[in-house]
């Protein structure tokens, strides 16, 4: 075998590891998307698992309500372009106290000009509050049905978490309201 | 100069095909290379016009030329040309022209897959460039193309992101075809740590795009299949995030920035120590550092995100990993540096650019470090501010450098010397323009001017007027450049072998113009020790 045959053989061998390595990278960044979410889990930020599962309400009452510390929370809407929707806020903000049930209202109308169903998703700002802001009735947990035209108050029923860490006395909640006619429905 | 080749054993090689034949078909590493640099430069002028029309725009507070739609369109894919169009292809050609030279050997390994990894990029670029006159525009949603905004797109957005996998495929096979050559064709007697730093930064460059590429081509295809196939990858409607496309988009796009200027580092290693006539002041210490950079550029990536959330321990992780690449990088300045002390200078336009890319380049260091203070960034992000940081690392960075190795080697490519006057002016107008083109930009960020917008509060007037002016300066000197290259080409005063006498390394013991096959026998010991005086 001479000099160029065998200069040739390992051109060919380094190429197929290094498209090996290609190959692996493209595999990593796939296995990112699982990776996000469990990291999400883990750590409890902006976790959506969280954030759009009813806790029960015995557990408010095993808590018990710290009086002395006041929280203040913010309420959002917004609205993805594609749909064509009325949504906002019953009331801006509430002053709440850690470990009591409180009941907030969001106020949604149909303008598609169809009856159609929409889902509402949740966030908490900042997100690392999300393991300490507990729903126990939702109408995001669920999708809602509009008749063409219909406007409706929407509740939900929370309370925040004795444990949320000192440093943080103001969570924003906010809904995005998709409309599912025009979107794949929700996982 | 003793360079052994005879010319008649391989002169029937020395005739290319003629015409159009010759670069459709060529497998030869100079031809590629020179392929590679010629389109370099048309997208170098075409995302150039962008950035005109961009500055044309802003010229003014109030809108003037262009409708907002337009003006998008503009910034995004003046940024997607640059990056992939110009910088890139810049990168490989060189690589293509050099790495054989420098190493001494006959061709990249793989001459094939070289010749069809250039010839994606004409179709890649035509796909994104026929996006302004298909419905919906040219993608307006900023080269970073977040979703949900980059999913608005109109009839271009798929085309985009085929564009961009054409680009990925491409800049792939150039670094499996560099990392083969420098791994096997690399003449006995060239040991790793004997090679130019030229070859080293693009050995490292070139790992990390085999690593980064498939993420960005990986992280597009989703969009895609989010668009078009009803998944929710990134769409909070069904259980997705937009900000986990920001993490994959910066894993990818962080060592991207790194894949941009480590190339640049290597050309200014060898332009620094010719012009001072001093071998490189700590050679190992700047392969280090170069490894180092790359390493660290794939867990700073959430510097680009730090208001989107994080919890504080991740900020200051991102911050304090972020504010470490400083170190190395401060090596390597320092070692620039002090190669140049109590060297004899001299300033012909290689060495020009090499030590306006030292100053400059530091600056724009310097605005990346301010920006790297998680808290500070809050202020800082989306504005102006990140925009003239930017610039200044890629322009007088990453382009400066391009043009001092275009400078260095050009009459080794043509032959000929070229006008040093005329490469003087066009380093002057370039490095006062530029200045005045983007210094102002800090101002305006830290007023809190935000970027990609095509109308502005009044306040911000004066600053975007001067920036203006020195847009239109910068890119008028750009015209010099392709003058004084074609004016080489045509003929000129011809090259010696050594064409500066300060200069070592393997490409300056053959003849200037390279013949169209070099090393076809393999340097001597003597052409080695010669060469290898780093
Ligand atoms: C000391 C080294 C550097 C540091 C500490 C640094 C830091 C940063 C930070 C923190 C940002 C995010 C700013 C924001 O969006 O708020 C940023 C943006 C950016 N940097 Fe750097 N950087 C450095 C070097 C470089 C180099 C060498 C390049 C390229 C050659 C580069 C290219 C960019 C680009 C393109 C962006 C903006 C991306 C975008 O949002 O469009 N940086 N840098
Ligand atoms: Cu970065």
């Amino acid at each position: 075998m001479n000099a160029g045959e065998e200069l040739r053989r390992a051109n060919r061998s380094l190429t197929a590891k290094l498209l090996l390595c290609v190959a692996g990278s493209a595999l990593f960044g796939f296995a990112l998307v699982p990776l996000y979410r469990v990291l999400c889990e883990i750590t409890g930020i902006g976790d959506q698992q969280t954030l759009r599962s009813a806790v029960q309400v015995r557990e408010v009452a095993q808590q018990g309500t710290d009086m002395t510390r006041t929280v203040t929370v913010e309420f959002m809407t917004s609205l993805p372009t594609v749909g064509n929707w009325q949504f906002r806020p019953a009331q801006e903000t509430m002053a709440v106290h850690p470990g009591k049930l409180y009941e907030a209202h969001f106020i949604a109308r149909n303008l598609t000009g169809h009856d159609t169903v929409a889902q509402a998703i949740p966030n908490i700002a900042p997100s690392q509050a999300a393991s300490w802001f507990h729903k126990t009735e939702c109408f995001c947990f669920s999708p809602q049905s509009f008749k063409k035209g219909e406007e409706r108050v929407l509740p939900v029923r929370f309370f925040v978490d004795r444990a949320l860490p000192g440093n943080l006395d103001r969570l924003t909640l906010s809904y995005t309201f998709y409309d599912l006619s025009t979107h794949v429905a929700a996982r | 100069m003793a360079y052994t080749e005879t010319v008649d054993a391989h002169d029937h090689h020395d005739h290319p095909p003629a015409g159009i034949w010759r670069w459709l078909s060529t497998t030869n590493h100079k031809d590629i290379g020179t392929l590679y640099l010629v389109f370099s430069g048309i997208m170098f002028f075409v995302g150039g016009a962008m950035a005109m029309v961009i500055r044309l725009e802003l010229f003014k507070p109030g809108m003037q030329f262009v409708d907002p739609a337009f003006f998008n369109s503009m910034t995004t894919v003046h940024g997607l040309a640059m990056i992939f169009g110009a910088v890139m292809p810049a990168w490989v050609g060189l690589a293509n022209w050099m790495i054989p030279l420098q190493v001494g050997a006959p061709d990249m390994a793989l001459p094939r897959m070289n010749n069809f990894s250039f010839w994606l990029l004409p179709f890649a670029f035509t796909l994104l460039l026929i996006g302004f006159f298909v419905p919906g525009g040219a993608p307006a949603g900023g080269w970073t193309l977040y979703p949900p905004l980059v999913l608005q797109g109109g009839d271009s957005f798929p085309m985009a992101i085929f564009a961009i996998h054409l680009m990925g495929a491409s800049s792939i096979m150039g670094a499996i075809n560099v990392i083969v050559t420098i791994m096997n064709m690399r003449a006995p007697g060239i040991t790793l740590l004997r090679m130019p730093l030229f070859v080293w930064t693009w050995l490292i460059t070139a790992y990390l795009l085999i690593l980064v590429m498939p993420v960005l081509a990986g992280s597009v295809t989703m969009l895609l299949t989010d668009h078009f196939f009803g998944t929710s990858f990134f769409s909070a409607s069904g259980g997705g995030d937009p900000v986990m496309f920001q993490h994959i988009f910066w894993f990818f796009g962080h060592p991207e920035v790194y894949i941009l200027i480590l190339p640049a580092f290597g050309i200014v290693s060898e332009v620094i120590p010719t012009f001072s006539r001093k071998p490189l002041f700590g050679y190992e210490a700047m392969v280090y550092a170069t490894a180092s950079i790359a390493f660290l550029s794939f867990i700073v990536w959430a510097h680009h995100m730090f208001t989107v959330g994080m919890p504080l321990a991740g900020e200051l992780f991102f911050m304090l990993s972020t504010m470490l690449i400083a170190i190395p990088t401060g090596v390597k300045v320092f070692n620039w540096t002090a190669t140049m002390w109590r060297g004899s200078l001299s300033f012909e336009p290689p060495m020009l650019f090499a030590l306006a890319f030292l100053f400059l380049f530091t600056i724009g260091g310097f605005s990346g470090l301010m920006l790297a203070i998680a808290p500070a960034d809050f202020q800082y992000q989306d504005t102006y501010f990140v925009v003239a940081h930017f610039h200044y690392v890629l322009v007088p960075g990453a382009i400066f450098s391009i043009m001092a190795g275009v400078y260095y080697w050009l009459p080794k490519w043509t032959g000929h010397l070229y006008s040093m006057a005329l490469g003087k002016w066009h380093f002057w107008l370039s490095a006062i323009f530029v200045n005045v083109l983007f210094f102002p930009q800090h101002f305006l960020g830290l007023a809190g001017m935000p970027r990609r917008i095509p109308d502005y509060a009044t306040q911000f007037a004066d600053w975007n007027m001067v920036s203006s002016l020195g847009g239109f300066g910068f890119g008028l000197s750009q015209l010099l450049f392709p003058i004084l290259i074609w004016k080489c080409v045509r003929g000129g005063e011809k090259a010696p072998a050594q064409v500066w006498e300060g200069a070592h390394g393997l490409e300056w013991e053959v003849p200037s113009p390279a013949p169209y096959h070099t090393w076809q026998d393999p340097p001597s010991e003597a052409q080695i020790a010669h060469g290898a005086e780093h």
